[in-house]
């Protein structure tokens, strides 16, 4: 693409600002996980109904300038002066997925929260980014009282391709949190580098 | 069975409210896309005529002395971002403040800043 920016330099440059996005079923520790890692700071967004309709087509008695307000777990990791990561916890609820494209744009990767016993809330998240080839690690959240799945094994039911990383955390802790982090960023490494060794596209 | 538009008005998805008074009934703010992530710094010795600027105004020209992102700054206002980013676009029209937005895809990030990133939340 043409816009390798030409601002982007070296350690030290113009500041820095990477998206990650936190995803994955109700309930599947989401808020807790950005909440280990950082303090949460509340966001909300404006969605407004007419578009919301669009998608649904159900904005019978509601009035057509009205919005709603959606809220999102936000926080951010400061790694140095001017590198400053942005954590945004995804709504779950499928009804808000219009605004996945938007928080989407531009992101790192996602890790994606499962909890094995409902193992089939987070397909649509897995779904969602192979299908834009964003990268994503899937983070096994071990509740407590829940039975304990290998790696390989969730891996193998949610059908992911073997170079997707599968971990095993405790989304309350920090060190399991940031380890989670750290595999995501490896594996965009990876994903990146392979991009980079693929044919050249000439520009237009 | 709730009626279709229970099914929006519920305590998910937070009150229904009208465009906000604070930016005169506007919803899209001017010139190109602000990411939630892009950083908005004041412009040093700009200044403005008190007619352009409301106080949510000068709050985000308070705030932004050094470069903070759009999200930060719908969080720290406590206003939902559509509207962050209607006064945000108004002070960049005005230009008491710069935009930088996050140029780069991920994917062109540069992998030093990457593994820089990797040490960096390993010391954490």
């Amino acid at each position: 693409m043409a816009y390798a920016g030409s601002d982007q330099g070296g350690p030290g440059d113009a500041p820095v600002a990477i998206k990650i996005l936190v995803a994955g079923g109700f309930g599947a520790g989401k808020t807790t996980l950005v909440g280990s890692l950082t303090e949460i700071k509340p966001l909300r967004t404006e969605e407004p109904l007419s578009e919301l309709g669009t998608h649904l087509d159900i904005t019978d008695g509601v009035e057509r300038k009205s919005t709603t307000t959606v809220a999102l777990d936000f926080g951010r990791i400061t790694i140095r002066d001017n590198l400053v990561i942005y954590l945004f916890g995804t709504p779950g609820q499928e009804r808000f997925w219009f605004m996945w494209d938007e928080l989407a744009r531009g992101a790192l990767g996602a890790v994606v929260l499962a909890d094995t016993r409902r193992l089939a809330d987070c397909f649509p998240s897995v779904d969602y980014f192979e299908r834009r080839a964003i990268p994503f690690v899937v983070a096994v959240n071990c509740f407590e009282g829940a039975r304990r799945y290998r790696s390989k094994d969730v891996q193998t039911a949610l059908d992911l391709d073997p170079d997707v990383p599968v971990i095993l955390c405790d989304a309350r802790h920090s060190t399991s949190g940031r380890d989670v982090l750290v595999s995501l960023v490896e594996h965009a490494l990876v994903m990146m580098s392979g991009h980079r060794s693929a044919p050249a596209v000439p520009a237009p | 069975m709730p009626s279709p538009t229970d099914r929006w008005l519920d305590k998910e998805a937070g009150p229904v409210v009208r465009p906000y008074a604070v930016i005169s009934g506007r919803t899209r703010p001017t010139g190109t896309d602000l990411d939630l992530i892009a950083l908005v710094t004041a412009v040093r010795g700009a200044r403005a005529r008190p007619a352009d600027l409301g106080p949510e105004h000068h709050s985000i020209l308070r705030l932004c002395r050094l470069p903070v992102s759009v999200a930060d700054l719908a969080s720290d206002l406590d206003l939902p971002v559509g509207v962050i980013r209607v006064l945000i676009a108004d002070l960049r029209d005005l230009e008491l403040v710069t935009v930088h937005n996050p140029a780069p895809p991920a994917r062109l990030l540069d992998p030093r800043i990457l593994r820089e990133v990797v040490d960096g939340l390993r010391r954490l």
